[in-house]
């Protein structure tokens, strides 16, 4: 299937549902290969709408503490981009939820983006997330992903002019995702950003879902974000959830008890407020 | 060479561009603005060139060295002193220039990444004759190896903070200093410290250092009467290089830039990015890059803390493709070695990293006729480094 298809069918099954949707990201490779298709199946059952596969990079410079480590540890166990593409076929065939790649560029660059590109929809790949590339720079890589039917989603950060919103939400595929801080990834104690202001700028450039990550920490603070958008991405709290004793069972238990607790504030977060607060449209 | 490299874009060829974060684009166009007003703005083109000469005592002198010539037996051997700058190095140049910058764009902070400790000390310098707050990451490696340095910035008063992720070294300084810059990005200025980095970094950093050979060109003409055959200078992001190059671009002067080949290339321990990496993108531009075949960057070797960073600037990589300029390198041994020669013969203690430049001079200049002429960049002094030499010579302080 078209991957941007299954992204947009993802969300307007959940507007239908009047629910907000839950994106979780995982490192690839973290604890170790065996244990991350495990996880990221557990984090569907749990609830999770879109799910996110990272791919660790050398040097993630957007990234805070816990996905340095994770991805640090990830490729001294010696995940490999095959692996990856492995882990997102296994998944696919568990799953109709849209499976997305977060990856840095030049893992992309190095492999060729046709390669990649080709790879990632050969796995079952709806979607590419990649945070070191600014429209300004994503030619050679969407011309690879349109004919793919791939997404190729944006980032957009508070400090995103009115100028550059307009030409990213141009070229948006799938959802825009909102950078919630200024900073990098990692739970806050509090997001200070006017979500309601960044968000509306943001609306008036698109009619694409939205979707806020970076520093989401839990269920209160997804439904506080939630208000504004159409689904939250949570990463570093997924990830220092899997950190800890029990194994594998003990991790994939914490990690999808807090899925699925912020799932459920997702849900009440909509019964409180009763409607959307802005309506996606399907992309053609 | 007619076409205007970079372009808009900020592309030399292929190489160049601007890979960071959405974060980090709103403070690029705004420095980059920021940097083209000033470049036409006479008033800051005078504080600039009084800066340079009062403050850092510019020119710096070309240096006929004699008893190093006779040691080689061949072409005579200019050095180029930016060891004589105050700091001690070529980076003065460009963080008096950036800090200049900074206060225009009302920055009351700066963050700078260091491996040496030049760039650190030079950053924190400007910091403290402008009154503007700094923080210096430096891997703990480096920290380690370069302690006169760390305790140099200090003193400046710098924040000097540890990066313990990685390698340890400058590369990952870098990544922690973007990491600061993504969240500070509304009061600070990040001031790179070489033509690394996003556009407009490494053309901005070149315009910067250009003055090493714009004053190198009048120097020799003024001595010489003409231009040298040939001149050299050690690469490691590159900004010397690309310094004492620029100005000699479309001349017929050879010009040969030197990477750190560590404990060889063969060993795989070395930093010699453009002699043996491939294409690839690393902190913020597309260019050469140490990296395995999933795109990993892999980590540098050098004896000089200065080198041991496994990119380059973009600019160095088109010259590489377009042939203009031969890439080669030298071993930590052949470096320590010209660092003795010139210690004995010149009297002036190199930085380990002037020292690769050096090194291949030293062998050129022997195969080269005694009516040549070559230029090598001594890019800084060696007193930080006379711990490394001491240890790595066996010697105990």
């Amino acid at each position: 299937m078209d991957g941007k298809i299954r992204i947009a069918g993802a969300f307007a099954r959940l507007r239908e549902k009047g629910e907000k949707g839950l994106i979780t990201y995982v490192t690839a490779g973290y604890p170790g290969k065996r244990q991350t298709i495990e996880i990221l199946k557990a984090l569907a059952d749990a609830g999770s709408d879109l799910i996110e596969i990272g791919v660790p990079f050398s040097d993630p410079i957007a990234d805070g503490p816990v996905i340095q480590r994770a991805s640090h540890l990830a490729l001294a166990g010696g995940v490999k981009l095959a692996d990856i593409f492995d882990m997102a076929g296994s998944l696919r065939k568990h799953t109709d939820k849209p499976v997305l790649l977060m990856t840095y560029y030049n893992p992309v660059f190095r492999a060729g983006t046709g390669n990649f590109v080709r790879k990632a929809r050969d796995s079952g790949v709806d979607g590419l997330i990649v945070p070191d590339l600014p429209v300004e720079e994503d030619g050679p890589l969407r011309a690879e992903t349109g004919p793919a039917g791939l997404a190729l989603i944006p980032l957009v950060a508070p400090n995103s002019s009115d100028r550059r919103l307009e030409k990213i939400a141009a070229g948006a595929e799938g959802f825009i995702y909102c950078v919630s801080v200024k900073g990098v990834t990692g739970s806050r104690k509090e997001i200070t950003t006017d979500l309601k202001s960044f968000t509306d700028r943001v609306k008036r450039h698109t009619g694409l879902p939205l979707a806020v990550g970076f520093g989401i920490s839990g269920p209160e603070a997804a439904s506080r974000a939630a208000v504004h958008c159409d689904a939250v991405v949570v990463g570093s709290a997924i990830m220092a959830a899997l950190e800890g004793d029990g194994g594998l069972t003990g991790a994939i238990e914490r990690a999808g008890r807090l899925a699925g607790e912020i799932k459920e504030a997702l849900k009440q977060e909509v019964r409180d407020h009763g409607q959307y607060p802005h309506q996606p449209q399907v992309q053609k | 060479m007619t076409d205007v490299k970079p372009d808009e874009r900020g592309y030399f060829g292929r190489f160049g561009g601007r890979f960071v974060p959405e974060t980090l684009m709103p403070a690029l166009e705004e420095l980059e603005i920021c940097y083209r007003e000033a470049r036409d703005d006479p008033a800051f083109r005078d504080e600039y060139r009084k800066l340079l000469k009062k403050y850092v005592g510019r020119p710096s002198p070309l240096y006929l060295a004699e008893r190093l010539t006779d040691f080689c037996g061949g072409a005579r051997i200019y050095l180029k002193r930016e060891d004589l700058n105050h700091t001690g190095a070529h980076k003065i140049n460009n963080t008096l220039g950036q800090i200049l910058l900074a206060r225009r764009m009302n920055k009351r902070r700066v963050i700078a990444e260091t491996g040496a400790g030049q760039h650190g000390v030079a950053a924190a310098t400007a910091a403290a004759l402008f009154e503007m707050e700094c923080a210096v990451y430096m891997g703990e490696e480096d920290m380690a190896r370069q302690s006169l340095n760390v305790f140099r910035m200090k003193i400046l008063g710098a924040r000097v903070v540890p990066v313990s992720s990685g390698s340890r070294t400058l590369k990952d300084a870098m990544n922690e200093a973007m990491r600061d810059w993504v969240a500070s990005v509304d009061s600070t200025h990040y001031l790179v410290g070489s033509v690394a980095g996003p556009h407009p970094y490494p053309v901005m950093v070149r315009d910067f250092q250009k003055i090493i050979g714009e004053e190198t060109r009048d120097q020799i003409l003024d001595r010489e009467g003409r231009l040298p055959d040939c001149i050299v200078a050690c690469v490691g992001g590159g900004s010397n290089a690309m310094g004492i190059f620029h100005p000699f671009l479309e001349t017929g002067t050879v010009l040969v830039g030197v990477e750190a080949a560590g404990h060889g290339l063969e060993t795989g321990k070395h930093a010699a990015t453009l002699t043996a990496g491939s294409p690839g993108v690393l902190h913020g531009s597309l260019s050469y890059v140490l990296q395995d075949q999933e795109g990993q960057i892999q980590l540098a070797h050098s004896v000089s803390a200065g080198l041991d960073y496994p990119g380059v600037g973009p600019e160095h990589s088109f010259l590489k493709e377009t042939g203009r300029v031969r890439y080669t390198s030298v071993t930590d041994r052949e470096a320590l070695e010209a660092f003795k020669i010139l210690c004995r013969t010149e009297g002036i203690i190199p930085a380990l990293e002037s020292s690769h430049a050096l090194a291949e001079a030293i062998k050129l200049a022997g195969g080269m006729d005694p009516g040549q002429i070559i230029v090598v960049c001594l890019s800084g002094r060696g007193d930080k480094d006379v711990e490394t030499a001491a240890g790595t010579l066996g010697v105990e302080l």
